[in-house]
């Protein structure tokens, strides 16, 4: 059994592939919660109160905020072990890839007019639509991340195990 | 015959007078304004039979109907509620719903295809209003409703929420009547017998004690702006209007000029003469003093009257050609956040110093019809400090003066997450450009004296089951159902698209409410409260009878703005063109195919969905062809999102009326004069006569052509000219001849002027003069070497339903 490139980069995917999915979560319950907000008893109670709702926002756009912080290193993460992937000819696991990659790009090209990194509007986040797309992605990629886990644990083995 | 109170012409209905050839069906007329019957219940219930019986045979081919709009304009449908509820309806001018029947199911609504929305115009001013100051405001426990005229009372003691259903106590206090002092029905309550209400809001509804007014006006003095000559026009009226401006004691108000610097005005009592400051460093904005730059109205007036009167002279022959908007902001926000309030912007060139400087974008180079380019911001600083303005309370109303290309479309980001307004003059000038300079004069009276509300929020609670889908306005949305509007201000209209998440079949009737929480200029903390209910049907047949087509138009306007920024100028325009399909088409499977044969059918309550969506395509927003300007473009599109209902129909569809035989129409009385009212028109160059005069009245501007053949009686009685040839091209007045004709005339355009709450430009031309294409683009029917007419329209839409 040798320690091929290959097999390196299967394990640094599978590390970085937790770590994504860890995001993944935290998106889902962040674009929830935005969701859900108002069946919140206690907000509801002080909600006609501007000031106590202007600490909410704070809260609300912080939420957001580190979903923002999210999203680029998201991309960055997945770009990396894509371009592993490239440089240890594992083509196979690259394609599975691809289609990620270039959405994450298109994503970011066609996000709105924005001076700081970010992909979310908090003037337009609240719109069902966008909501819904947020909160769709957020369990379209869990599952591709979960899938992509098993997938690069199994390819893992078979490498280890095939270049022996 | 007489009109409703104040409103334009698509507003009001008289029962007594629709037309003789169209069927009459499944609304309640309002009655509003005028009783032709003295027993309005005898009225309504023949309505109702009549409607009941009709209803199959209400279905219209628009291509053999050619009189879509009556002579009094289009008809206000209104929810057919049962037994208790009629008596109570919230004034569809203050809110309405696109299907005045709430279809049971998603799926229901899906199979008529009509857009399901609220239109809301929140802090419209009424002219009756109860408003209540009790030390109990009754709301649900659970979604926090109010207690409103649709609610069930289980018991004396006990009352069911129509929103969450849940069974709420009745506290004692709602059943005293404070004037007999004694326990008794709640039904006789305002709460119970008004959709509309206001209440004065205990202090649990604020958490810092209510704001003053606070006023700060932004001026730009550079070059242009100078030349344009605004600033001695704006001073003038400001100093007008003074003692009018809506406050209390505490009123405060101040003054920032920029150009390439920022010039501060230091007005605190004590000083002999206003203190001008400078800062010319625009990187990192200070303010040069802490506590004097807002002032005391009351306190501080000599002075204020003393600026006021000097600063024209102050910036006279003013050379510097740059404008550092966005420093000028970040100082406003500065100077504002302790307070919050309002500021107001007079912008006449395109920013180009310091923080937010922007781009020359617009090319003359033609590009495709179908992608519009720089429709959205170039930048988000705009929006950054609305939103950071928003958080603080302040709103930015923006006057756009420019004669040049100055990005409206970035510019105004800064208003619209702030709840301000917008304004916008093209190629503004006091000397050359009369009618202009005389809409702002009006618009900036009536803007600096009408109502306003401060420190606000807005909620829109709906029955379980529904959900607010997208909002469409001014406003920062900070949670599902909670609109920030730092400002509120009597013209800001509201759209809210809704989707039916859930089946609505345990419930008879449906309930919106819109609770407006504001402060008052006088500081007293209010809520108003809109509430309103529809029934809920599972045939399509009531979903498609019940329609309001124009609140549909306007849903679908707003829906079309969303589209032209998201995606492309294209989309949006194919997207109302199909917005007509599907409305056309689904109604057609629900008819036998010998109804539909080679017809264009749509049912009564829809006949003018294709014409107004034809008159939205060939609108300044959505047009087809690529020389409009893109700032007349953005603000046309602005526009579409914020005018409430009736203005936003009437900028689509305008209204034209022949007045060469005024004297002969019956008289209106209203508000105390009497007016002649002559029939409406449709916009087609077919009612077009070369012997007639035509008023056309966009809501915008007001045009009166003359017709090449018109008498010479005609030009001498109203027009103090011998005969047609020597009339001027245009005139922006009509003289004040004494005679039946020209008292009658002035008297009617002066209505006309009067009953909207914004200024217009007025214009007089003459048939064959360079102006003619102002009036002539507005006509909606006709046919365009770009666009079709409406007839090719409809046989348009007939081909792509097949």
């Amino acid at each position: 059994m040798a320690f091929t490139f290959a097999a390196f980069c299967y394990i640094v995917a599978l590390i970085l592939t937790a770590v994504l999915i860890f995001f993944a979560i935290f998106h889902i319950i962040a674009f929830d919660e935005l969701k859900t907000d108002y069946k919140n008893p206690i907000d509801q109670c002080s909600s006609l109160n501007p000031v106590s709702e202007t600490y909410y926002i704070y809260y609300m756009l912080s939420l957001i905020f580190f979903v923002f912080q999210l999203v680029l290193p998201e991309y960055f993460i997945h770009m990396l072990f894509t371009f592993l992937f490239l440089c240890s000819f594992q083509f196979g696991s690259l394609l599975f890839n691809l289609p990620l990659a270039v959405y994450h790009v298109h994503r970011y090209m066609t996000r709105p007019v924005m001076s700081s990194p970010g992909l979310y509007d908090p003037t337009s986040i609240m719109n069902a639509d966008q909501l819904n797309r947020a909160q769709k992605e957020g369990w379209i990629k869990l599952a591709f991340y979960l899938l992509s886990f098993f997938y690069y644990l199994y390819s893992m083995i078979y490498v280890l195990v095939s270049s022996s | 015959m007489q009109r409703g109170g104040g409103m334009p012409p698509y507003g009001n209905l008289q029962a007594s007078n629709l037309p003789p050839t169209l069927p009459v069906s499944g609304y309640q007329p309002s009655t509003a304004g005028y009783n032709p019957n003295p027993n309005p219940n005898d009225l309504s219930t023949n309505f109702k039979n009549l409607a009941f019986n009709e209803r199959t045979t209400t279905t219209i081919n628009l291509l053999n109907e050619k009189n879509l709009i009556h002579r009094d304009g289009l008809e206000t449908v209104k929810p057919n509620l049962q037994h208790d509820f009629k008596k109570v309806h919230c004034n569809p001018e203050v809110f309405r719903c696109t299907l005045n029947a709430m279809p049971q199911t998603s799926s229901l609504l899906n199979k008529a295809r009509l857009p399901l929305g609220i239109l809301i115009h929140p802090f419209k001013d009424l002219s009756q209003l109860p408003v209540i100051q009790s030390s109990v405001i009754v709301r649900c426990r659970s979604c926090r409703t109010y207690i409103n005229p649709y609610v069930h009372f289980v018991d004396s003691r006990r009352w069911k929420c129509n929103l969450c259903y849940r069974v709420n106590d009745l506290p004692e206090e709602f059943s005293f009547d404070p004037v007999t002092k004694t326990y008794g029905d709640p039904q006789r309550r305002p709460e119970i017998r008004s959709a509309t209400i206001e209440f004065i809001a205990p202090s649990e509804y604020m958490l810092r004690p209510p704001q003053p007014a606070v006023y700060l006006y932004l001026l730009d003095v550079s070059f242009n702006a100078i030349s344009t000559g605004y600033l001695n026009l704006f001073c003038q009226t400001l100093l007008d209007e003074l003692d009018k401006i809506p406050g209390d004691s505490r009123t405060q108000i101040g003054f920032l000029c920029y150009d390439r610097s920022l010039y501060f005005f230091n007005l605190s009592e004590g000083l002999s003469q206003p203190q001008m400051l400078i800062v010319p460093d625009l990187d990192d904005v200070f303010l040069p003093l802490p506590d004097e730059l807002l002032v005391n109205l009351h306190e501080s007036k000599e002075l204020i009257s003393d600026l006021l009167n000097n600063l024209p002279s102050l910036f006279e022959g003013n050379m510097e050609t740059g404008s550092a908007l966005g420093a000028a902001l970040q100082a406003a926000y500065k100077l504002m956040h302790p307070t919050g309030g309002r500021i107001t912007v007079m912008q006449t060139v395109l920013p180009t110093v310091g923080q937010g400087a922007l781009q020359l974008r617009e090319s003359s180079s033609q590009t495709s019809a179908k992608n519009i380019p720089h429709l959205g911001p170039a930048t988000d600083f705009y929006k950054k400090l609305a939103l950071d303005c928003s958080a603080q309370q302040i709103a930015v109303d923006l006057f756009m003066l420019n004669g040049q290309y100055a990005d409206i479309a970035s510019l105004s980001c800064i208003s619209k997450y702030s709840a301000g307004c917008i304004y916008y003059y093209p190629s503004f000038h006091t000397i050359k450009n009369i009618p202009v300079t005389e809409k702002y004069e009006a618009d900036l009276r009536r803007y600096l004296t009408r109502k306003i509300g401060f420190e606000s929020v807005m909620r829109i609670r709906c029955t379980r089951g529904l959900s607010i889908h997208t909002f469409h306005g001014n406003f920062f949305v900070r949670s599902t159902d909670l609109l920030s509007l730092p400002n509120i201000n009597p013209d800001a209209g509201f759209g809210m698209q809704m989707s039916i998440e859930d089946t609505l079949a345990e419930a008879s009737t449906v309930c919106f409410q819109a609770a407006l929480l504001y402060t008052s200029s006088k500081g007293e903390r209010r809520i108003r409260v809109h509430t309103l209910c529809l029934p809920v049907t599972n045939h399509i047949s009531e979903v498609y009878s019940s329609a309001d087509q124009q609140a549909i138009i306007s849903l679908l306007a707003k829906m079309a703005v969303d589209r032209s920024l998201t995606s492309s100028m294209g989309d949006a325009r194919d997207a109302l063109m199909n917005a007509a399909i599907d409305c056309i088409g689904s109604y057609s499977t629900q008819l036998n195919s010998s109804q539909k044969m080679g017809a264009v059918v749509l049912p009564h309550s829809l006949r003018i969905v294709p014409l107004f969506i034809l008159g939205l395509l060939k609108s300044t927003g959505f047009k087809g062809n690529t020389n409009t300007k893109t700032d007349d473009r953005v603000f046309a599109l602005q526009q579409f999102k914020v005018l409430p209902i009736s203005y936003l129909l009437q900028s689509i569809y305008p209204s034209l009326y022949p007045v060469h035989n005024i004297t002969e129409q019956s008289e209106v009385v209203k508000s105390g004069t009497s007016v002649r009212m002559p029939p409406l028109i449709q916009l087609s160059s077919a009612n077009i006569d070369r012997h007639g005069v035509y008023v056309m009245d966009t809501g915008e501007s007001v045009y009166m052509i003359v017709g090449g053949s018109v008498s010479d009686t005609f030009c001498q009685n109203v027009l103090d000219k011998p005969n047609f040839m020597s009339i001027p091209d245009t005139m922006s007045d009509l003289p004040e001849m004494e005679n039946p004709l020209s008292i009658d005339l002035r008297n009617f355009i002066n209505y006309l002027l009067d009953c909207r709450p914004n200024g217009s430009t007025f214009l007089v031309m003459r048939d064959d003069s360079k102006a003619r294409h102002l009036f002539y683009q507005h006509m909606v029917e006709d046919r365009t070497e770009s666009s079709m007419s409406y007839y090719e329209f409809l046989q348009y839409l007939q081909q792509q339903i097949k």
